[in-house]
């Protein structure tokens, strides 16, 4: 019987990051897509920073700053008590930046595809910037909000070189497939590593042909 | 409608390559046409006035409301609180939802609950019943300009504002919509204000008119008069330039389908019109449709000659042409002439002279239907 602990815990880590940063990332991706501002590129520049940043880089700075002594980590333990190193919450918060990228950008891309229209159409219909928000540009974005979900799952499942750095490998909290493979091979265990690799390839491609099917499709119909 | 809402704007608008100026106190007519050429300023002013231009500097006041105003105690109501329709362009209807989604969706954040417009009622006079279940990129640009203005009015509105809603269809298309944009004030109580370049179009719908110039008001007034300004040329259109009448229909000519009107007192025959002695009508006549002789001609094919005195003559220096203003009978009309022609009969203001009219439109068909 396989050891399943891997597989649960990071199916937690990729659902609670995914849910997670469609809360904070849509802000993000919203003000991207509508605003004038000049700090515009130098926040997109962070947003995109995951995605060329060593994870073990990424890993070493979270590292820092998930120390007690550090105002985040210092913050964390006098709130619940226990460090954000090598624990579940500090996996969390480690995907939510490794993944932000892929929550951020698709929903930009759907929203500056959107354009003012049918927001300007909305206000003048009596809807407030919020209800536009709410009943004209998301519905029109289903098809981003779907795809960056997928994707921010997807990539969190497969993520590494941070987990490695921030959360160690403690079996039932932090110890999620990608490191379980690695210390398997490490072991020798050949049978199991075949297991879960064989397991996270087929999942990951069939993610892949959802999303690329997704994208060819006509527009969604909803409402 | 009864009292008449005051609409006063004075605004300045800077974009990179554009910037538009203007000021303008009105007591809205039931249909106001702003006129002018494509970067004029038109689209501007509606979009200041409906507080989608957030970046325009000045006052904006409707009915007694401010929804704009000047620092020190800047104000700047937004475009939802303003109830103000506007009809775009390009329609944009929403496209996740259905003719019955887009509807329902301005009917749930109406703003003024005395106004005629039921769903029902908006159903019926746009005839959207069988559009119902369909979504936008379904309908042809006719029925989602007609949705548009059907959903805009269910916001119900005290203002409405149509930008150039007929730019993007064909001759027929346009014509099955205007008779809808013309029984809006009455059948809705709300007034319009009309963005369009086609002198046509406010023939056919407006009462009073602005023009637009380069972000400048150059002209304003009622429809008739403003278009008989000889001085308006460049903003007007020259090709295009000519008058609107009103004339009554007297009678029909059934066998030779003419009907015979009475405008001013001088009878003119157009083609048969299906309509009641005593009806009024709009006709407009276009300068270059005019032609002038100083004596009553004889023995021509044109049936509609009118003696008329000559008011006033511009000459465009540079060109071939003269526009010339006559008084008839039954209002002001204006030809274009060459300038050798106005030298060569020795035109000047005063002098008598016979309009001999080579094709006038009906506009606005039976103007006593609105």
């Amino acid at each position: 019987m396989p050891d399943l602990g891997p597989v649960t815990i990071t199916l937690a880590l990729a659902g609670i990051t995914t849910l997670l940063l469609i809360l904070v990332g849509t802000p993000l991706a919203w003000w991207l897509a509508h605003t004038r501002s000049r700090a515009k590129p130098v926040i997109e520049a962070i947003t995109a920073l995951p995605l060329v940043l060593p994870p073990t880089v990424l890993g070493f700075y979270l590292l820092i700053l998930f120390s007690p002594n550090a105002p985040l980590g210092g913050m964390w333990v006098s709130v619940t008590g226990s460090t954000l190193a090598f624990s579940f919450a500090g996996l969390v918060v480690a995907s939510m930046l490794y993944s932000l990228p892929f929550m951020v950008q698709p929903l930009q891309t759907a929203f500056e595809a959107i354009g003012r229209e049918p927001l300007e159409a909305a206000a003048t219909l009596g809807a407030s910037p919020r209800d536009a928000f709410f009943s004209v540009a998301t519905p029109m974005a289903l098809r981003g909000f779907l795809t960056a979900s997928v994707l921010t799952f997807a990539h969190t499942v497969g993520e590494f070189g941070v987990v490695l750095m921030v959360g160690g490998n403690i079996p039932g909290r932090t110890k999620v497939i990608s490191i379980a493979v690695y210390e398997h091979v490490e072991t020798l265990n050949y049978a199991e590593a075949h297991l879960l690799s064989g397991g996270l390839l087929v999942f990951s491609f069939v993610v892949l042909v959802a999303v690329y099917a997704l994208n060819r499709k006509a527009p969604l119909n909803v409402g | 409608m009864s009292d008449k809402p005051l609409l006063t704007f004075r605004f300045r608008l800077r974009h990179t390559d554009f910037e538009a100026a203007l000021a303008h106190d009105m007591r809205l007519a039931d249909i106001t046409a702003l006129f002018g050429h494509s970067g004029s300023g038109k689209t501007t002013v509606l979009r200041v006035l409906a507080g989608l231009e957030s970046r325009a500097e000045g006052l904006v006041t409707f009915d007694g409301e401010i929804w704009q105003s000047e620092s020190p105690d800047r104000k700047f109501v937004p475009p939802h609180a303003r109830a103000v329709g506007y009809v775009f362009q390009d329609a944009r209807l929403f496209p996740h939802l259905d003719v019955a989604g887009n509807l329902a969706f301005a009917e749930a954040r109406s703003r003024n609950r005395r106004a005629l417009s039921d769903l029902d009622t908006v159903i019926a006079r746009f005839d959207l019943e069988p559009l119902l279940q369909r979504r936008p990129d379904k309908l042809s640009g006719g029925e989602q300009q007609r949705v548009a203005i059907a959903r805009a009015l269910l916001a119900r509105p005290r203002l409405l504002l149509l930008d150039e809603p007929l730019s993007a269809l064909d001759t027929p298309r346009k014509a099955e919509i205007l008779p809808y944009i013309a029984r809006l004030p009455a059948q809705f109580g709300v007034p319009v204000i009309y963005v369009t370049h086609s002198v046509d179009e406010v023939a056919y719908l407006a009462d009073e008119m602005i023009v637009l110039s380069k972000g400048r008001k150059v002209a304003d007034g009622p429809v008739g008069e403003t278009l008989a300004r000889l001085d308006l040329g460049p903003a007007t259109g020259r090709f295009e330039a000519g008058v609107v009448l009103e004339a009554s229909v007297v009678c029909h000519d059934r066998e030779y389908r003419l009907t015979t009107l009475d405008l001013g007192g001088a009878p003119i025959e157009v083609p048969l019109i299906e309509s009641q002695p005593g009806q009024r009508v709009r006709l407009r006549l276009r300068a270059r449709d005019v032609t002038l002789a100083t004596k009553r001609p004889e023995a021509l094919s044109a049936r509609n000659i009118l003696e008329g005195r000559i008011v006033e003559i511009a000459e465009e220096a540079e060109t071939t042409y003269a526009e010339t203003l006559v008084q008839i009978p039954g209002g002001l009309i204006r030809a274009r002439l060459t300038r050798r022609s106005v030298a060569d009969l020795a035109l000047a203001p005063g002098t008598t002279v016979y309009a001999l009219i080579k094709s006038i439109s009906l506009v606005g068909g039976i103007t006593a239907a609105r």
